[in-house]
Order: structure tokens, then sequence, then C-alpha cells
């Protein structure tokens, strides 16, 4: 996240692998701003026809959680298994919901 | 001459100019500034190695001597090579060569517009093709010649110092021989006098958002066409070709 002098600011690069598709995170990228953060991802993330539209936003704008937040907001989650719809019967003959 | 002789002759010089530039570009492997532009360069490199590949694939269609694509690159020597002298020059700093870049880029995306409109079928699909990469190569080089002229003075200094070196090789692209009337008047080449003007239009609006001044036109050299070379290119295919000329035939 760190921006050095010796390094251009570090970018974020997603992936659209198809129209419709969701975005996927790829990787990063260094560049001075979003049109060269774009061609740097061009180059770096989709030469080999891996995607068909990228986002770029710059690391630094982007909020995360951190390691310390762990406990507080994933925890509580782990023994209310009745949050996901794993008690209803399937109605004979339906293999998708 | 007739078309065939033409064609062939002209298709060499498409796919020498690549393979040349491809060459130079692929010198800064490993030696990009970051590596972000390290990538961005061999890959540029790999495009023009693409398109020189088919360009001489083509060209072996046209004779009946049994070479092949491999034979045409690697077995002629500098005056067989008909590539234009901007492209054999020397890298210099990362401003000459993005410098160059937008010279070359500018002059093909021109021409490949041209070619798509060609009555030959062949060069037609394969101007198509190479030009989607050519707008590219054009979009990257031209935005750090529009960075370096905003950029500080030391990038402005070096920038405007590349254009006005390689500026003498520049008309070196538009020259025509027999080959181009040739082609002309069987609609499958153009006049290089309307792509020189086209040309001209383009770099002046890049040159103009970075700030660079027209280079005056002193001490002009061509002869890229006849296979009149500056002193580079001997030294660039010596590099290109040395295993195919110490061990002869070898595949791998």
């Amino acid at each position: 996240m760190s921006n050095n002098n010796s390094q251009f600011p570090q970018w974020e690069v997603f992936i659209q692998e198809k129209s419709g598709s969701a975005f996927e995170h790829a990787g990063s990228v260094h560049a001075t701003d979003k049109k060269m953060a774009l061609q740097n991802a061009r180059d770096i993330y989709t030469r080999r026809n891996e995607g068909r539209a990228l986002w770029v936003v710059m690391t630094d704008n982007i909020a995360s959680t951190t390691r310390d937040d762990e406990e507080e907001f994933f925890d509580p989650s782990e023994d209310k298994i009745y949050r996901t719809p794993n008690f209803y019967k399937m109605p004979a003959g339906t293999t998708n919901l | 001459m007739n078309t065939k002789e033409a064609l062939y002759n002209f298709c060499l010089r498409l796919a020498d100019n690549n393979i040349v530039l491809g060459q130079r570009l692929a010198e800064w492997c490993s030696r990009g500034p970051i590596l972000e532009e390290d990538l961005a360069m061999t890959n540029i490199s790999l495009d023009l190695f693409g398109e020189a590949e088919s360009m001489y694939e083509y060209a072996t269609t046209l004779v009946n001597n049994n070479s092949t694509a491999d034979h045409l690159a690697f077995l002629r020597s500098e005056r067989e090579y008909f590539n234009n002298l901007l492209v054999e020059q020397p890298n210099g700093d990362f401003a000459q060569t993005m410098m160059k870049q937008v010279l070359f880029s500018a002059f093909a995306k021109h021409l490949y517009e041209a070619l798509c409109n060609s009555n030959d079928e062949t060069l037609k699909g394969l101007a198509a093709k190479a030009l989607k990469e050519t707008k590219y190569h054009l979009r990257h080089s031209s935005e750090w010649i529009i960075r370096f002229g905003n950029g500080t003075e030391e990038s402005m200094r070096r920038t405007q110092f590349a254009l006005n070196e390689l500026w003498r090789f520049t008309d070196d692209m538009f020259v025509m021989n027999e080959v181009d009337e040739e082609l002309i008047s069987m609609g499958i080449s153009f006049n290089l006098n309307d792509i020189q003007a086209k040309w001209k239009f383009t770099i002046s609006e890049i040159f103009a958002e970075a700030n660079l001044q027209m280079p005056e036109a002193t001490n002009i050299i061509k002869g890229g066409s006849k296979g009149i070379h500056t002193e580079h290119l001997g030294h660039l295919l010596c590099e290109m070709q040395y295993l195919q000329r110490a061990h002869p035939g070898a595949t791998w």
C-alpha cells in the first residue's frame, strides 16, 4: 500500500472474462495515472486472451478489513448454520433451485 | 518487374520493418525502466515478430524457390533487407525508443489502413490484423511522448533531442520505386505521398500535445527500400542471425 519514491503508485487490476460476468481481481500494477494503469494492466494480465474488459483502482482507494477485525467481523457467523438454506426439503424431481 | 515480383518485394519491406524493430525492442528485455514497461516493450516486440512472420510466409508463396519464412529472416544479408532506416536505429535512451516507435507506428497505422482496401485479398487480411496491434503500439508510445513533453525539464530535453535525431530518417519511409509503381497501378498498394500527409497530421497532433518543436529537415538520409542501410543494420543482423549462420538448419 505504500508509495515510495522509486515506484509509481500501485493499482489493483480486475478482469472481466466475458461480457456479463463479474470482474475478478487479477493482481496489481504500478502506474502514474488511470490511462497508464489500464495499459499496464492490459499488457500484464490480458495478453493471453484472459479478458474483454478491465477495471483498475488505486490501491490506496480500497478500504480493507484488517487481521484485527477478523474476530468481530467473521467469527459470529461460524455457528449460525440456520442462515444457510440447508434445511429445506427439495421437491421431488428438482435438481436446482 | 511483374506484379508478383513487386508484391514479393513489398511484403519483404513490410516484414523487414517489423522484424528489425521487433529485434530492437527485444534488446530492452530485462532492461526496461520499470517491470510493466519491460513487458509492454517485449509485448510490442512479439506483435511485430508475429506480423513479420505472416508477411514472410506470404512472400514465400509468391516465388518458386522453396524458401521459408526462416530463410527470409535469417539468411539474407543487409543489402537484401528492405526495411526503412528509422527502425534499424539504435535504441538510445527510453525517450529515443518511444520516439522511434511513435514515428514508425503512425506510419504503419496509415499504411495498413490504406492496405485494408487493397485488391490483394491476403495482403488486405494481413493489414487488417496488423492494424489492430499497430493502433495499440501508437497509443502506448504516444502516451509516453506526451507525458515526457509535459514532464520534467530533463524528460522534455531528451524527447526533443530524440525527435531531432530521428527526424532525418523519416522521409525514407515514403520513398517509392518501381515496386510501388507496379502495385499502385494494380490497386494493391497506394501512393506513399498520401500516407505521408496523413502521417504528418497524426504526429503533428501528438507533438503539439507534447509541446515539441518540429525539427528542421536537415541531413536527410534515404535508401532502405533499395537495400542501402546505415551501419547499424549489419550489427543487428549479426546478432539476430548468428544461430542460423553458425548452425545451419538448427531447430528447437
